[in-house]
C-alpha cells in the first residue's frame, strides 16, 4: 500500500490513446467473405477462440495465399471489453503481410507493445493484460487449422503466466539460481503474476494448470532435497564444509570438536557446556552455549575460557563461528 | 448531453440539501459536544435531522438511530458487535445472511468466518430473489444474527423482509436488514418489517457521502464499533459531522416523505419502464430476475453479445454513466456475485448491464438515452463475435 494505491482510478484512465481510439473505431473489424477470398486467390480461414459465458470471444478471418503461405487479409470480430477489442484490432493488423508461420511468433506481448504510444508506458493497467492473450491464443488456432496440425504443437514450452508468457522452465529456474522465496520476489524477476494476477494460486480470474505457490513450494523442496543430498554426499566423502552443512550436521560437527578439544578441560575443573542454538548472522555463525556446573558463572566464561573456545571451533571448523554465552 | 443513470452507485446531493448543509461549515462550526453557545447552537438542526431520520423509517423514540460515516459502518457495527455480544461469550456461533449482499457484509462475515464463526449464505432464487422459506430452513439453535439486504442494489428486486422478520421473531433471533438501497425507493417502516436493525447511507438518496445510519431497535446491546467519546449517546464516538448530519436528515425527509415515494412510483418508474421497453425491443435482450417486485428505478438487463464494460465505454462516450456486474469492468477482474447468482446462464455475468434512475432524470434525458443505448448495442453486436452468428432471426438489423 502507498500513496497511488489509496484512491483506485479508473481502468479506462489507464487506457493508451491507441486503445481508445481502436475501441472507438476499429480498423480491422469485420468479415472476409468466401467470395473476397476466392477474389484474392487465397484460402480462407476463420478461426474462434473463447467463448461469451468467459467474458471474451474473438473470431479471426485470414485470406492466406497457399503459394507463398502469406497472410492477405486479416479481419476480426470481438466479444469483450474495451481492451479485448481494441486488442483483437491490432492482433489482425500486425497479421497482415506475414507468412503463417511469422503470425505464430506474434505474442500477446507484441500485441500490447502495438498499442502503447510511448515505448515505456503499459498501453493497458496491469489486470487488462489478459485480454491480449486471447489474441495470441487466436492467432495459434487459425494456423494449426491452416496447417492441418493440433493447436499446442505451436507450444514450445509451458507457459505459466500467459499475460507476460512466463514459462514454467525460466520460472524454477530463476527461483533456483536467486534462492527466491516468496511468490512476490518471483513476480520481481519475471513479471509472472504482476498482471491479471490469475496464475498466483486458485481462485482468480482464470483456471489454471499450475500455479506460482505450486511451483515455488515445488521447487523449494526440490532445492532443499538437493541440498541435502549434496550435504550427505560431502559428508560422506569428508568434503563439506560448514556453510554446506545442515543444522543437524553443524550441531554434529560442533559436538564432535567440543567432546574432543574442549569439554574434557571443562569437566576436569567440575563444569561443563551444552549448545543451545546456532543462528547465521551472515557472515558469522553465532553459537548460543549454557555454561553447566562449575563454569556456570565462573568469570572466565566471558574472558578467557570464551576466548579458547572460540578459538578451537573457529581454527578447526569455521573462522565465522562466534561463540555466546546465555 | 450528460445522463446520469447510476443512481444505484451514488445520487447528486439535492441542492436543497445542499443549502441546508451550508451554515454547518463556516457559520454554526462549534463542536456539538461544547458547552457554549457555538457548540450547543447546533443542537436544534441535529434534532431536527434526527426527527426527520425518526419519521423517516416509522422508528419509535425509544429506539437508536446512530449517526454513522455510511452504511459500511453501520453493517460492519452490527455484524462484529452481535460476534462480541452473543457469540465470543460462546452463546451462539452462527450467522445467516444472503449471497448476494453487498461485500460490506459479505467480507465481514468471511472474516468472522475466519474467526471460527459459522456464516450461512443464502442462495436466491431464478428471479434473484431470496425466499423467506429458505431462512426458515437454515436457522439453528446458536444462529445469532440473521442479516438480508432489504433490495438488491443490482436487480432492484425487494426482498420478503416483513416474512423473515416475522420468522426470526417468532425464532428469537436477531433481524439486521442493509436498507441502503430501498430508502427513498420504497416504503422502508422497521415497525411494520420487524426488523432489530438497519443500516442506510444518505448519499443513496440525494444526501451528502460519508454520512451514514443505523437504526437499533430499543432494548437491544450492541458493543460499538468505534470507542472513544460520548457521542450519540455512548453507542459511536467520534465528533459528529453536523452539515453531513443534518443534510442526511433533510435528504431522507425529502425523500420518504408521501408524496416523494408516490413521485418515485410513478414518474421515476415510469421513466424506468419507458428506457426499459425501449432496449426490450431490441432482440435477445432480458431483464435479469424478471420485471416483478423491484424498487421502481433499477433495471439490470442482459444484452446478448454485447460485453458490459463495452456498454459502458459506448455509452461513456455519449456522455451517459451506467453500470455493469462484468467482471472485466471491475478492478480485480472479479464477477459480481449478483450475476453470479443467476448460475443458470453464465453469459448473463458479462452482459448484463444495469440502469438506475432518481427523480433528477427526465424524460429528454431518457429519449437520448435511448437512442444512444440502441446506437451502442447496434455497433458492438455489429463487432461481436458471439452475436453476428446468431441465428438471422434473432437480428433485424441488431
Amino acid at each position: 500500500m502507498a500513496k497511488n494505491d489509496l484512491v483506485s482510478g479508473s481502468i479506462w484512465d489507464e487506457y493508451s490513446n491507441q486503445v481508445v481510439n481502436r475501441m472507438n473505431n476499429p480498423q480491422h473489424q469485420g468479415e472476409i467473405t468466401e467470395e473476397r477470398a476466392k477474389e484474392l486467390n487465397a484460402k480462407l480461414i476463420i478461426a474462434d477462440f473463447g467463448a461469451e459465458s468467459c467474458g471474451d470471444a474473438v473470431r479471426l478471418y485470414w485470406a492466406v495465399d497457399e503459394a507463398t503461405d502469406k497472410i492477405l487479409e486479416s479481419k476480426f470480430k470481438s466479444f469483450g471489453c474495451g481492451t479485448a477489442i481494441a486488442s483483437s484490432d491490432v492482433m489482425a493488423e500486425l497479421c497482415i503481410g506475414k507468412t503463417v508461420d511469422e503470425a505464430v511468433k506474434i505474442t500477446n506481448i507484441d500485441v500490447e507493445k502495438a498499442l502503447r504510444d510511448e515505448p515505456n508506458t503499459p498501453a493497458v493497467p496491469p489486470q487488462k493484460m489478459h485480454c491480449s492473450v486471447m489474441a495470441y491464443d487466436v492467432i495459434k488456432k487459425a494456423a494449426s487449422q491452416y496447417k492441418g496440425v493440433d493447436m499446442e504443437s505451436f507450444e514450445e514450452e509451458e507457459i505459466v503466466c500467459e499475460c507476460a508468457r512466463v514459462s514454467l522452465a525460466t520460472i524454477k529456474e530463476v527461483i533456483r539460481i536467486n534462492d527466491l522465496k516468496t511468490v512476490e520476489e518471483i513476480t520481481d524477476y519475471t513479471k509472472a503474476g504482476a498482471f491479471c494476477k490469475s496464475c498466483i494460486k486458485p481462485g482468480g480470474h482464470e483456471d489454471k494448470d499450475i500455479y506460482l505457490v505450486d511451483i515455488l513450494a515445488d521447487t523449494r523442496a526440490l532445492m532443499e532435497e538437493d541440498r541435502l543430498k549434496t550435504a550427505a554426499d560431502a559428508s560422506a566423502s569428508g568434503e563439506l564444509t560448514f556453510d554446506k552443512m545442515t543444522l543437524v550436521q553443524r550441531i554434529k560437527a560442533l559436538d564432535t570438536i567440543l567432546d574432543e578439544d574442549i569439554r574434557p578441560m571443562l569437566v576436569m575443573d567440575g563444569g561443563n557446556m551444552e549448545i543451545i542454538d546456532i543462528k547465521e548472522n551472515l557472515p558469522h555463525y553465532d553459537l548460543y552455549i549454557r555454561y553447566l556446573g562449575a563454569c556456570s558463572g565462573c568469570a572466565s566464561g566471558s574472558t578467557g575460557t570464551l576466548y579458547a573456545i572460540e578459538s578451537i571451533l573457529q581454527q578447526k571448523i569455521d573462522e565465522n563461528i562466534r561463540v555466546l554465552p546465555i | 448531453m450528460e445522463v446520469y443513470l447510476d443512481n444505484n452507485a451514488t445520487t447528486v446531493v439535492d441542492p436543497v440539501v445542499y443549502e441546508e448543509m451550508k451554515p454547518f461549515f463556516c457559520e454554526k462550526y462549534g463542536n456539538p459536544n461544547s458547552l457554549h453557545r457555538f457548540g450547543a447552537g447546533t443542537h436544534p438542526k441535529m434534532m431536527e435531522a434526527l426527527d426527520y431520520l425518526y419519521s423517516g423509517i416509522n422508528a419509535d423514540d425509544e429506539d437508536d438511530i446512530i449517526v454513522t460515516a455510511n452504511a459500511t459502518e453501520s453493517n460492519n457495527t452490527v455484524i462484529k458487535g452481535i460476534w462480541v455480544d452473543k457469540i465470543l461469550n460462546g452463546d451462539k456461533n452462527h450467522i445467516i445472511t444472503s449471497e448476494v449482499e453487498h461485500p460490506a457484509i459479505t467480507a465481514t462475515c468471511k472474516f468472522l468466518e475466519s474467526q471460527g464463526v459459522s456464516v450461512t449464505y443464502l442462495p436466491v432464487n431464478e428471479e434473484g430473489v431470496l425466499e423467506a422459506s429458505s431462512v426458515k430452513e437454515y436457522l439453528r439453535d446458536d444462529t445469532a444474527l440473521v442479516s438480508i439486504m432489504w433490495a438488491n442494489n443490482e436487480t432492484g428486486k425487494i426482498f420478503p423482509i416483513e416474512e423473515i422478520g416475522q420468522i426470526c421473531k417468532e425464532a428469537g433471533v436477531l433481524f439486521h436488514s442493509d436498507a441502503t438501497q430501498a430508502i427513498g425507493k420504497i416504503k422502508v417502516d422497521v415497525q411494520k418489517a420487524n426488523v432489530d436493525f438497519i443500516s442506510f447511507s444518505a448519499h443513496k438518496f440525494h444526501g451528502p457521502k460519508g454520512v451514514g445510519g443505523l437504526y437499533v431497535r430499543k432494548g437491544i446491546k450492541l458493543t460499538p464499533l468505534l470507542h472513544g467519546g460520548e457521542q450519540m449517546g455512548g453507542k459511536r464516538a467520534g465528533t459528529v459531522d453536523v452539515a453531513s448530519m443534518v443534510g442526511m436528515g433533510f435528504a431522507m425527509h425529502l425523500a420518504t416523505n408521501e408524496m416523494a415515494l408516490a413521485y418515485e412510483n410513478n414518474h421515476v418508474k415510469k421513466l424506468r419502464d419507458k428506457l426499459e421497453s425501449a432496449i426490450l425491443e431490441l432482440p435477445e435482450t432480458v431483464v435479469i430476475g424478471g420485471v416483478e417486485n423491484r424498487t421502481p428505478n433499477t433495471t439490470l438487463i442482459s444484452i446478448r453479445g454485447v460485453e458490459g464494460e463495452s456498454m459502458l465505454w459506448d455509452l461513456n462516450q455519449k456522455g451517459i454513466g451506467a453500470s455493469t456486474g462484468s467482471a472485466c469492468a471491475s478492478e480485480d477482474l472479479e464477477a459480481n456475485p449478483v450475476m453470479n447468482a443467476f448460475g443458470s446462464d453464465s453469459e448473463l455475468a458479462h452482459t448484463g448491464v444495469r440502469f438506475s434512475l432518481s427523480r433528477f432524470n427526465t424524460e429528454e434525458q431518457i429519449d437520448y438515452a435511448i437512442e444512444a443505448i440502441v446506437g451502442a448495442v447496434k455497433r458492438l453486436r455489429n463487432l461481436s463475435s458471439s452475436y453476428a452468428y446468431a441465428p438471422e432471426s434473432h437480428k433485424s438489423g441488431l
